[in-house]
C-alpha cells in the first residue's frame, strides 16, 4: 500500500459506533498497548542485562592496575596502558581533522551552495550515501591508501585517525548542517541589512550561534570514532601487542576496542574478565562524552 | 576553500570506488568472475583455496535475516507507543534510553553475546546442538537488538510525521485508538516505516565485530543457524587482521568481497533514500 491511498483510509468497512467501544474493543485496545510497551521493554531490558553481564564479568579486575599495565599474554599482568594512550592519541587527531572540515563543508552547503547546480546536489546525496556505508568499507580505503600504497603510513595513529576521520566526517556534517539551519534567516537578513558581508554573516553570526549545535553533534561522532573497532582491525591489525605508548602521530598504535577484541578472542577465561573491565572503561567514557553533549545541548542551545 | 572541504566527501567515495575496484580487478585475473560469484567453497587464505562467495554471502543474509526478524516487530512496536500512546513525559525518559542503546560500541555486543547469549540463553534452551562459543543464532540475534534503535526512532519519526487531523477524523467517526493506530498512522507512514527496515538492513549486512566476535570463522554454506558461520564482514575483518602481504591474491580477495559488501548497501541504501523522499513530498 502506498501513502497515497494510506490519506484516504478506507472506513467504510470499520463498524459505524458511536459512543463508548464495546468491551471487547477495550480488551483488544488494552492488549495492543501492552504489546508495544513489551517491545519498548525489551530494549530496555537487553541494555540493563548487558551491563549486568560485563560488570558481573569484570569487576574483578576493575582497578588502577588494568589502567597501569601494558597489554600482555599473561593474563594476570594484562592491562589496557597502551590501548587507553592510544584512544587519546586517534580521538584528538581525528578532532582536530574533522571539526575544521566538517564545519567549514556544512557552512558551504547551508550559506553559499546554489542548489540548483547539479554539482552541490551530488555533494549533498553522497554524503547521505557516506553515512550508511558500512564502517569496514572505509577501512579497506584506509588500508589501501594509508596504511599502504601511496602514503604507506603503516598502523600508526595518522592512519588510524585519518580512516576513523572520513568515516565520521559525514555524521559532522549533518548535525553541523542542523545547527546552522537552525539559526533563523532573519539573523543573516539583518546582519546583511546592517551593512556585513556575507563573509563576516558568516563568522559574526552564523558559526557563533552555531557553536552548542555543532559542539553536541562533534560530541557524538567523535564517541562513534571512540567505539569503532573494524575499520581500525583492517588498518593496523589486532593479533599482536603492542606495549609501548604513542610518542606522535607517526608511532605505532591500538585503540581500546582492538584490545578488547584481542582479549575476547583468546581462549583463556581469565581474559574475559580483562576485557569486560577494558569494556567498563570504554563504556564510562562514552558515557562522559554523551553526559558532556547532552549538558551542552541543554545549557546553550537557544530557541529562536 | 570552503567548497574543497564539502569536496572531501566526494573525493572519499571515489577514494572508496577507486581501491575496491583496483584491487576486484587484480583479484579477477586470477579467479573467474563466474566462479567467484557461483562457487560454494570458500577457504581463500589455504593454500590451492577456493573462491566461491556463496557461503560468507548466504551467512550474511543469515545474520541479518535473523537480526531483522527480531528487530523489526519490537522496533515498530516501541515506535508505535512512542508516537501514539507515550506521554511527554515518558517519551522523554524511554528515547535516551534507546539512544544510549544505539551508542554501544558493537565490539561490547560481540561481547555479550558470546558471554550471555550463547551461555546463559540459547544454551539451556537448544543444548547439545548449538556450536559453542560461536554460532550464527547467537549473532543474529544481537544484530537484532543491535538495529532496535534504528527501526524504533526512524519509525518513530515517521509516525509522529503523520498529520494530528487524520487521527481526530477517524477518531471522531467512532475509531478506536487501536484502530487509529494500526488502520490510518501506520499506512499513512508506511514508506518511512518500511524506509527505516531498509536502512536497518543495510546496517545488519555491514554489521562487522558481532559477527566476527560471535559467529565464527568457518565459512560454511548452511541452513542450520545453530553453527558457526563466516559473513562477508567477518571475512574482511579476518583477512586483514592475518596481515596478507601487499598484491597477493589473499589481499585481493578481500577487495572483492568489499566491492561485493558496499554494492549490496549502496543499493539497499539507495532504495531507502527513494522512499524517504516519496514519504516527504506527501506531508510538505
Amino acid at each position: 500500500m502506498t501513502a497515497q491511498t494510506g490519506l484516504q483510509p478506507d472506513l467504510s468497512r470499520a463498524p459505524r459506533r458511536l459512543g463508548r467501544a464495546s468491551g471487547n474493543e477495550r480488551v483488544t485496545g488494552r492488549v495492543f498497548q501492552l504489546t508495544l510497551v513489551a517491545c519498548l521493554a525489551f530494549g530496555v531490558l537487553v541494555l540493563a542485562l548487558l551491563i549486568y553481564d560485563v560488570i558481573n564479568d569484570g569487576a574483578s579486575r576493575f582497578n588502577l592496575d588494568l589502567l597501569r599495565n601494558m597489554p600482555s599474554g599473561r593474563p594476570l599482568q594484562a592491562g589496557i596502558q597502551s590501548a587507553m594512550m592510544g584512544t587519546i592519541w586517534v580521538i584528538v587527531t581525528v578532532a582536530v581533522i574533522t571539526m575544521p572540515l566538517g564545519i567549514a563543508a556544512a557552512v558551504y552547503l547551508e550559506e553559499y551552495a546554489d542548489k540548483r547546480r547539479w554539482y552541490n546536489r551530488a555533494i549533498e546525496l553522497n554524503i547521505q550515501n557516506l553515512a550508511a556505508v558500512p564502517s569496514v568499507v572505509y577501512g579497506i580505503l584506509g588500508l589501501a591508501y594509508f596504511a599502504r600504497g601511496p602514503l604507506d603510513l603503516g598502523g600508526s595513529v595518522l592512519t588510524i585517525a585519518l580512516t576513523l576521520s572520513l568515516l565520521v566526517l559525514p555524521i559532522v556534517i549533518i548535525s553541523c548542517r542542523e545547527a546552522i539551519r537552525a539559526i533563523p534567516t532573519s539573523i543573516r537578513e539583518g546582519s546583511l541589512a546592517l551593512g556585513a558581508t556575507r563573509l563576516q554573516t558568516v563568522r559574526r553570526q552564523i558559526l557563533p550561534n552555531a557553536i552548542p549545535g555543532t559542539a553536541t553533534g562533534s560530541i557524538l561522532a567523535l564517541s562513534r570514532a571512540i567505539g569503532e573497532a573494524a575499520p581500525v582491525l583492517l588498518v593496523a591489525g589486532g593479533l599482536v601487542f603492542i606495549t609501548f605508548n604513542p610518542e606522535g602521530v607517526l608511532s605505532q598504535a591500538t585503540v581500546l576496542p582492538i584490545q578488547i577484541f584481542n582479549y575476547v578472542g583468546r581462549p583463556q577465561d581469565e581474559f574475559r574478565a580483562v576485557a569486560a573491565a577494558a569494556i567498563m572503561v570504554l563504556l564510562i567514557i562514552l558515557l562522559v562524552m554523551n553526559s558532556a553533549a547532552i549538558l551542552i545541548r541543554n545549557r546553550y542551545q537557544r530557541k529562536w | 576553500m570552503l567548497f574543497a572541504a564539502a569536496f572531501v566527501s566526494v573525493l572519499t567515495t571515489v577514494g572508496i570506488v577507486l581501491s575496491l575496484l583496483d584491487g576486484t580487478r587484480a583479484f579477477l585475473t586470477e579467479v573467474p568472475l563466474v566462479d567467484f560469484l557461483t562457487g560454494t567453497e570458500w577457504t581463500p587464505l589455504f593454500a590451492n583455496g577456493e573462491y566461491g562467495v556463496l557461503p560468507i554471502v548466504s551467512a550474511t543474509f543469515m545474520i541479518t535475516g535473523i537480526g531483522i526478524v527480531v528487530a523489526i516487530p519490537l522496533g515498530l512496536g516501541a515506535a508505535l507507543y512512542l508516537s501514539e500512546y507515550a506521554s511527554p513525559l515518558s517519551r522523554r525518559i524511554w528515547k535516551p534510553v534507546l539512544e544510549v542503546l544505539a551508542g554501544i560500541p558493537s565490539v561490547v555486543f560481540g561481547f555479550f553475546a558470546i558471554s550471555f547469549v550463547t551461555p546463559n540463553v540459547l544454551a539451556p534452551l537448544l543444548g547439545e546442538g548449538l556450536a559453542r562459543p560461536s554460532n550464527a543464532l547467537a549473532a543474529g540475534l544481537v544484530v537484532g537488538v543491535l538495529i532496535i534503535p534504528i527501526v524504533a526512532s526512524l519509525s518513530e519519526d515517521a509516525l509522529s510525521a503523520v498529520p494530528q487531523t487524520m487521527r481526530d477524523g477517524a477518531l471522531a467517526l467512532g475509531s478506536t485508538r487501536t484502530k487509529v493506530a494500526r488502520k490510518v498512522v501506520l499506512p499513512a507512514a508506511l514508506s518511512g516505516v518500511m524506509a527505516s527496515f531498509v536502512l536497518a538492513l543495510s546496517r545488519g549486512i555491514g554489521e562487522t565485530m558481532v559477527a566476527v566476535i560471535a559467529a565464527g570463522s568457518i565459512a560454511q554454506l548452511s541452513a542450520d543457524p545453530r553453527e558457526p558461520m563466516q559473513t562477508m564482514t567477518a571475512f574482511i575483518a579476518q583477512a586483514a587482521a592475518g596481515d596478507q602481504p601487499t598484491g597477493s591474491l589473499g589481499y585481493n580477495t578481500l577487495f572483492a568481497v568489499g566491492l561485493l559488501l558496499f554494492l549490496i548497501t549502496l543499493f539497499i541504501n539507495v532504495i531507502s533514500i527513494r522512499l524517504v523522499r516519496r514519504f516527504r513530498e506527501v506531508y510538505e
